[in-house]
């Protein structure tokens, strides 16, 4: 629902240069002022491995309503150079209607943008910038855009002012002729791009990323400790976290590897506090026996994998769904943990809060399997509800007179942790099979048992309703997983506007797998694609491998950086419906 | 100085009635001892103590004591300590280790521990051997002893832990011998008690697989100089000695690892504030 009941309706916006040209600045000020409009708004950044000198784009997506997706195509690409534009391109496909702005100084338009037929407005962003006093030229890029869509200058010097202010004054200044001389040259030019009316009664929004939002979660859910170490697009976790814990009274502590940040994690909700690590596929790798070690000694803990393209170094600035399978299967030995996938932007933060609840319930490691284009996406969202997932773990307070039992069977196969500190509960975490008390055992009833222990309390919780979402209705049905879901979601909507009714069954929980509430959920379906970001179709397997799907199935999937999108959805079931 | 109270506590508050799996003669034996002794000397009830390990027959030590323990996987004893006690300052942690899990497969833990001084203590039982997987050589054997995994030995020099130890910034660095009771348990209880990272290696013979280990008693000697706080002077002193002197060869006066604290402390709601727009 649109504030007026009008139409959706949204702009697609490019800004390119090269690496320290300023467009993701750029894009950052257009987005902030853009929801201080009162619209909604997604952004997005194309960056190449280089820090300084590689391609660097700013990819918005402004809209009269709340998006989950970026688009596939672009109304507007602003050029602050061609200099990269080759390695680009391909990301950022412009619309015949569109319009591309080129400064003649930095050379024609490259071969590969002009092809889409987008109109051409020369404009000298570099020539401008230059006569006004430490002008630059991504100011008069975001003016510019500004212009196009009709944006209000005022929000836009107020976001540029507290960008710019710690570099002074001057900068402020120039920031503000650079802003009103782009918006002078838009205005100049017949073309422009309708959002529709602004949502002004839904006022107070938040502009967050999926990798903040994923830190807010785990401190929301309790976690009062962290170890790091960096990896792209999983940094940016840790480094909210580095001071938003020492604001709290948590503790982040920077590790030498992987292999250390887990076991500090881990060793941490040894000592009683929530604890969280974030990585990437290469470090999830290196965690995986110590996961497994958590999962033995039943500790609490959580890893964030925001997922970029593998296998190995893959491509790190670039998402895919590929550690589905490390993350269910790579624990050697039968380790029963939880893996979860935040299915949006905002959905980071309710699906991080949720993982730390579940881990400490249940004494289990939780994955959390977001990706690059969750985590690095920055969005304009209505303020989030308070969520009642919490870290409530099941502790010993040494008031038994019995000998305590750190392992004890019990009905539901969670046993009372003592913390350090707690006299009479004095036990031995141990990765070696234990029998109750916690001495290593080589016994096969106790292996026998503490794995059914172990099993029991990840198969028997209650998940609730979070396992998943299901939108729409219909006998046809898209079923994914994670990221997926913001693209499938426009796509059932753009669906249902030609009379084409889909469902759509979107996963959070990955393992256990929630097979009782999917097959409910797929009851009456005659036809399922499932869709995900995978090269060999790992979310199918896994499907597959767990139950029997009912009516004819299809899939659709491939590995990145090319993101799946939700006109590509749509295709794939208007093909199927009218073959 | 007052002399402190006798403390309420003895070595066997400190053990568990967990049997060892270590040999008969293993001077493993010795440093568990050793340890139940120093921490009994220190007073502490044994719920404020955490033994920390990662794998090997020295690993195995947790279970043997009524300690809060962790016997966590192969060469990362060292960064579930500095977890724990990072969140848990008010614990006193050890960290137990041997050669092979020490110096190998955990060697970069070592180094950043060091650098780090996170205030815990570091013991390693070092008897220049794999014992569990029956007699492979680790970093601290000498290049040609002979094994069936590395035959007519491995060429390479052994690794000198206190160096690296003292290179890397650790704190407070000694060597002990197993079967040096009194020398072991006092050392042991300064390294406690001294701020910071604390390393102590400990000699302790493997008579299964290095029975030649048996003749250390024979060699081992304190050292014959005071210890000292500057850093090049042990460094040389450790590094010209024989590898058998023990005590305390160097005790720094670097202060302990704290976690960035912030000066202002504000709920949850303000950090949300950061995202309002």
């Amino acid at each position: 629902m649109t504030a007026s009941g009008t139409v959706k309706k949204s702009v697609s916006i490019a800004i390119a240069g090269s690496g320290g040209a300023g467009a993701i600045t750029a894009g950052a000020i257009l987005l902030e002022a853009a929801g201080k409009s009162g619209w909604y708004g997604m952004m997005n950044r194309s960056v190449g491995p280089q820090i300084r000198g590689g391609e660097a784009a700013a990819l918005l997506r402004l809209a009269n309503h709340p998006v989950e997706c970026m688009s596939e195509e672009y109304d507007l690409l602003i050029a602050i150079d061609w200099k990269n534009a080759n390695r680009f391109a391909a990301e950022m496909p412009l619309k015949a209607d569109g319009l591309i702005v080129s400064d003649p100084s930095a050379g024609e338009v490259p071969e590969a943008v002009g092809a889409s037929g987008a109109a051409v407005a020369e404009i000298a962003l570099k020539e401008l910038a230059k006569a006004i006093p430490g002008g630059r030229e991504n100011m008069i890029a975001a003016g510019l855009a500004a212009g196009f869509i009709g944006l209000s200058i005022d929000h836009l010097i107020e976001v540029m002012t507290t960008k710019l202010s710690p570099k002074g004054d001057a900068a402020v200044a120039a920031g503000r002729i650079c802003l009103e001389a782009g918006m002078a040259q838009a205005a100049r030019h017949p073309k422009g791009f309708e959002i529709g009316a602004a949502d002004l009664k839904n006022q107070g929004r938040w502009l967050i990323t999926g990798n903040e939002a994923v830190g807010l979660g785990a401190v929301r859910g309790g976690v009062r400790f962290a170890a790091a170490y960096p990896i792209t697009p999983a940094t940016e976790i840790l480094e909210w976290l580095a001071p938003s814990l020492a604001k709290i009274g948590g503790a982040l502590v920077q590790a030498e590897d992987e292999l250390s940040s887990i076991n500090m994690a881990i060793g941490a909700s040894f000592g009683g506090r929530a604890a969280i690590t974030a990585t990437s596929g290469p470090g999830l790798s290196l965690m995986m026996e110590s996961l497994g070690l958590a999962a033995a000694s039943e500790v609490p803990v959580v890893v964030v994998d925001v997922m970029r393209c593998g296998p190995s170094t893959g491509i790190a600035t670039k998402s895919e769904q590929s550690d589905l399978n490390i993350a269910v299967y790579g624990f050697h030995g039968d380790a029963p943990h939880v893996v979860v996938a935040p299915l949006t932007v905002a959905d980071c933060l309710y699906t991080t809060q949720w993982a730390v609840h579940l881990a400490e319930a249940m004494q289990v490691p939780a994955i959390v399997l977001s990706d690059q284009s969750l985590g690095q996406a920055r969005v304009l969202m209505k303020r989030p509800v308070n969520l009642s997932f919490l870290a409530n773990r099941k502790t010993y307070d040494g008031k038994i007179d019995a000998a305590y039992n750190r392992y004890a069977l019990t009905a539901d196969g969670i046993s009372p942790m003592a913390i350090p500190g707690t006299a009479g509960g004095q036990y031995t975490a141990d990765g070696l099979t234990h029998c109750e008390r916690g001495t290593p055992s080589t016994r096969r009833s106790d292996q026998r048992e503490q794995m059914d222990k172990r099993h029991d309390k990840v198969a028997n919780f209650d998940y609730g309703v979070h396992w998943g979402e299901i939108t729409g209705t219909g006998e046809t049905v898209i079923l994914t997983w994670g990221s997926i879901t913001g693209p499938a979601r426009e796509a059932i909507r753009a669906l249902k506007k030609d009379g084409i009714e889909v469902k759509l069954v979107a996963m959070r929980l990955i393992s256990p797998f929630p097979k009782e509430a999917l097959l409910a959920s797929l009851e009456g379906a005659r036809r399922i694609l499932v869709v995900e970001q995978s090269h060999s179709g790992q979310f199918y397997r896994y499907l597959r491998s767990n139950c029997d799907l009912p009516g004819e199935i299809r899939r659709f999937h491939r590995p990145g950086p090319h993101l799946i999108g939700a006109a590509e959805i749509g295709n794939r079931i208007r093909d199927w419906q009218n073959p | 100085m007052n002399a402190p109270l006798p403390s309420p506590f003895k070595a066997r508050d400190y053990r568990s009635d967990v049997a060892p799996v270590w040999c008969p003669g293993c001077g493993d034996f010795h440093v568990l001892m050793s340890i139940t002794r120093a921490l009994a000397a220190l007073g502490r009830p044994p719920e404020e103590i955490a033994v920390i390990s990662g794998i090997g027959c020295s690993s195995r030590i947790p279970a043997y004591t009524n300690c809060y323990g962790f016997h966590g996987v192969h060469g990362r004893s060292l960064a579930l300590a500095t977890g724990l006690k990072v969140a848990r300052q008010d614990l006193t942690v050890l960290a137990i280790s041997g050669d092979g899990d020490g110096y190998s497969i955990g060697g970069n833990h070592f180094l950043h521990a060091c650098r780090r001084n996170v205030d815990m203590t570091y013991i390693v039982m070092d008897n220049r051997v794999y014992g569990m997987t029956k007699g492979q050589p680790s970093p601290t054997t000498e290049p040609d002893w002979d094994s069936a995994l590395s035959p007519g030995g491995t060429g390479l020099g052994p690794f000198h832990p206190l160096v690296i130890a003292l290179a890397s910034g650790a704190n407070f660095v000694a060597r002990e011998f197993s079967g040096d009771l009194k020398g072991s348990t006092r050392t042991i209880l300064e390294a406690i008690r001294h701020p910071g990272f604390s390393f102590v290696e400990i000699l302790s013979p493997c008579v299964t697989y290095r029975p030649d280990e048996k003749d250390w008693k024979n060699t081992v000697h304190p050292a014959v100089v005071e210890e000292t706080d500057d850093p090049a002077r042990a460094a040389r002193r450790i590094m010209t000695d024989d590898g058998m002197n023990t005590g305390i060869l160097y005790r720094g006066r670097r202060a302990p690892y704290v976690a960035h604290v912030s000066d202002t402390r504000v709920d949850i709601a303000a950090l949300e504030r950061d995202f309002e727009i």
